[in-house]
C-alpha cells in the first residue's frame, strides 16, 4: 500500500470517533499493541529526547525498504509511534521523504505537533525523514 | 497609576477574585478552565492588564533621557516601581533593586558580573539538589570558565534540604551559596535565614532564587541577610519578560558592570568610560519600560489583598489537596517537606507523567507535567517526571473536586 493510502485510511479511522475519549482510547489500545522493539535497540543512541516521554526509534534497510520499530515510556506516545510506523515503514527511503504528515493534523492531533517539546513526535518524524535521507545516500554510494 | 480592584472588604472571596483575572472564565476543550499552572507563570489581574495598555497609550517614551514632558513622566513612574520592588521585599534602598529580563537573567548578571572578580580555580559554588536549571546552569558555565567546582547539597527523602550535610559543605573554598527560596517541583521552603546565617559564619556570599517565592509568602531580604536574591514578575501576576535583582549595595558596588551601552555610563570617549552609578550601572540600554509598570501594578494588586491573606487561603488549598490526594492509594506525593508552598507534584500508579497530564488537559485542568527543568532532581528521586498541580489564591476547592475527577477519568484510561 502507498503511504498515502495508508494515511488517508488512518484518517477516516478518526473521523468515526465522536469524542476525545474515543480517540484516546484508540491511541492507548494502538500503544499497547505496538510490536515490541528488540531490547537490543533500546540504547542510548535510538533515543529521541523529547522533554517529557522517551522515545526510541530503530532503522533497519534491507536495502530497498526502511523498516522502523519503536519504543516509548508513555503510552499514548507509543500509539503515536504505532500509527506513524504503520504509515511509513516498509517503504523506500524516496517514498518516506516524498510523503506528507499533514494526516496528523487531519486526525486532531495537533497539539502534539506544537514545537513545544512536550513530546517526542515532531522529533519522531524528523527522525524517520533523517533515516530515510542516510539510507538513500547509503543505497547511493552502494551503486 | 490608577489601580482597579475588587471590593477589598471581600478579602479573599473567590468570585470577587476571580472576576479580577479575564482568562480565568474562558474555556478550554468546551470546559471552564482550571488553571493549576501557576508555578509556570501566574495569570494576570485586568488591573496589570489596564496599567499595561495605559501606558501604551499614554505615557510611551524613553526614560532617563528626554527632558520633555512624556519621558520626564514614564522615568518617575519608572522609578516609582522600583520603589514599590523595595518595599515588597523590603530592602534597604531602591537603587539595590536592578531590572533583568526575570530571575533567569538576575542569576546570570550575578554569575557574570559577581562571579568574574570572586571566584578563581580551586574554589567552590555550593548549590542544592532541587534546584530549578535556571540556578544551576549560569553556575556550571562559570566554574567551567573558572576551573572552579559545584557542590550539591543532598535533600532528605521527604524534599528537605539537608541542613546537617548543607554546614558540613560550607569550606574554606566555597565562595557562593545559590539555593532556592521554594522548590518548583517539591513545593519544599527552605530555611534560607538559616542557610544564609550559616554561609556568613564563614564569610560566604549567598544567592536566593526568589522565583517561586514572592507570590506566596513575605520576603524580607533585610531578615534573611542574603547579598542576592532573583525573581520574576511573570510569576508574581506581573508581564512576562521583566523581574528583579536585588543585590546589598556594597557587594553591588564592588562588582563590574554586566553589559556595555547606553544608560549605564558617566560619561564615554574613546579612550575610557566612566561608568554610572547604582541601579545603572547594570542597566544597559533602553529598559522594559512598560513591563516595569505592569509589575509595579501587580505588585500593587496583591499588596492591597496582602500577602498574608494570600498565604491563608493558599495553605489551605494545599492542604485540602494533599488531603483528596493521600486518599487515594494510587496516588504518590513527591515531596512532603514539613514546610510547603501551594504546590503538589505526584504520581499515580505507574502511569506516564505525560499520558496523565494528556487526559487531564482534555478535561480542562491546566496541570503541567514533566521535570519542570529541574532534572537533576527527577534523576536523584529515580523518576522520569511528575504531575505538578501549582495553586494560585484565585483557585478553590471546586476546582481541586475537578482535579480530582480529571484523575478518576486518567485512572479508567490507563489503569
Ligand atoms: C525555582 C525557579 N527558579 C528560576 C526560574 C526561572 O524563572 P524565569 O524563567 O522567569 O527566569 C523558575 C521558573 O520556572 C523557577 O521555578
Amino acid at each position: 500500500m502507498k503511504i498515502e493510502e495508508t494515511t488517508s485510511a488512518i484518517v477516516s479511522e478518526f473521523e468515526s470517533f465522536d469524542d476525545w475519549m474515543d480517540k484516546y482510547n484508540y491511541l492507548i489500545e494502538l500503544g499497547k499493541s505496538l510490536p515490541l522493539i528488540d531490547e537490543k535497540y533500546k540504547v542510548e543512541s535510538n533515543l529521541i529526547q523529547g522533554c517529557q516521554s522517551r522515545v526510541w526509534l530503530h532503522a533497519g534497510f534491507d536495502g530497498t525498504l526502511v523498516h522502523f520499530t519503536a519504543d516509548s515510556d508513555a503510552v499514548i506516545t507509543k500509539g503515536i509511534a504505532n500509527l506513524l510506523i504503520r504509515a511509513f515503514s516498509g517503504h523506500t527511503p524516496q517514498e518516506i521523504l516524498d510523503s506528507s504528515t499533514e494526516f496528523l493534523k487531519e486526525i486532531g492531533l495537533t497539539e502534539h505537533l506544537s514545537p513545544t517539546r512536550s513530546n517526542g513526535m515532531l522529533s519522531m518524524i524528523k527522525q524517520i525523514k533523517m533515516y530515510a535521507l542516510a539510507f538513500k545516500t547509503k543505497a547511493a554510494m552502494g551503486n | 497609576m490608577n489601580v482597579k480592584l475588587h471590593n477589598p472588604d471581600k478579602g479573599t472571596d473567590p468570585e470577587a477574585i476571580r472576576a479580577d483575572f479575564p482568562i480565568l472564565s474562558r474555556k478550554v476543550h468546551n470546559k471552564p478552565l482550571v488553571y493549576f499552572d501557576n508555578a509556570a507563570t501566574t495569570q494576570k489581574p485586568q488591573a496589570v492588564i489596564d496599567a499595561l495598555v495605559g501606558y501604551y497609550t499614554g505615557l510611551n517614551s524613553n526614560v532617563h533621557r528626554g527632558v520633555h514632558y512624556l519621558s520626564q513622566q514614564a522615568t518617575i513612574a519608572f522609578e516609582e516601581v522600583r520603589q514599590k520592588i523595595q518595599h515588597f521585599v523590603n530592602a534597604k534602598f531602591s537603587h539595590e533593586i536592578i531590572y533583568t529580563r526575570g530571575c533567569t537573567e538576575a542569576i546570570n548578571l550575578v554569575a557574570a558580573s559577581w562571579g568574574k572578580v570572586n571566584v578563581g580555580k580551586g574554589d567552590e559554588i555550593l548549590i542544592s539538589g532541587m534546584e530549578h536549571h535556571s540556578n544551576i546552569v549560569p553556575w556550571q558555565m562559570l566554574c567551567e570558565e573558572k576551573g572552579a567546582v559545584l557542590k550539591v547539597c543532598p535533600l532528605h527523602p521527604d524534599g528537605s534540604l539537608d541542613m546537617e550535610a548543607y554546614a558540613a559543605m560550607l569550606g574554606s573554598k566555597t565562595r557562593l551559596v545559590a539555593i532556592t527560596h521554594i522548590s518548583n517541583t517539591l513545593g519544599t521552603i527552605n530555611p534560607v535565614k538559616e542557610i544564609t546565617r550559616l554561609a556568613h559564619e564563614k564569610g560566604i556570599t549567598v544567592l536566593i532564587d526568589g522565583a517561586q517565592a514572592l507570590s506566596h509568602m513575605k520576603v524580607d531580604v533585610q531578615d534573611i541577610g542574603c547579598e542576592f536574591y532573583a525573581f520574576s514578575a511573570h510569576k508574581v501576576y506581573g508581564p512576562m519578560g521583566i523581574g528583579a535583582l536585588y543585590g546589598k549595595e556594597d557587594v553591588l558596588n564592588a562588582m563590574p558592570p554586566y553589559q556595555g551601552g547606553g544608560e549605564m555610563i558617566k560619561s564615554v570617549t574613546f579612550e575610557k568610560t566612566l561608568y554610572n552609578e547604582l541601579p545603572f550601572k547594570f542597566e544597559a540600554g533602553t529598559p522594559n519600560v512598560g513591563d516595569v509598570i505592569g509589575f509595579g501594578a501587580a505588585l500593587d494588586y496583591i499588596s492591597a489583598i496582602g500577602i498574608e491573606r494570600i498565604a491563608a487561603w493558599e495553605h489551605e488549598l494545599l492542604c485540602y489537596a494533599t488531603e483528596k490526594l493521600s486518599a487515594d492509594p494510587a496516588i504518590r506525593i513527591i515531596g512532603t517537606a514539613p514546610e510547603k508552598a501551594s504546590l503538589i507534584s505526584f504520581l499515580i500508579n505507574g502511569i506516564h507523567p505525560f499520558d496523565a497530564g494528556t487526559i487531564i488537559d482534555h478535561m480542562g485542568v491546566a496541570v503541567r507535567t514533566g521535570t519542570h527543568c529541574t532534572q537533576p532532581l527527577m534523576d536523584g528521586l529515580g523518576i522520569s517526571g511528575t504531575i505538578r498541580a501549582s495553586f494560585a489564591f484565585y483557585n478553590t476547592k471546586q476546582e481541586i473536586d475537578r482535579l480530582m475527577e480529571a484523575i478518576e477519568k486518567v485512572k479508567e484510561f490507563f489503569l
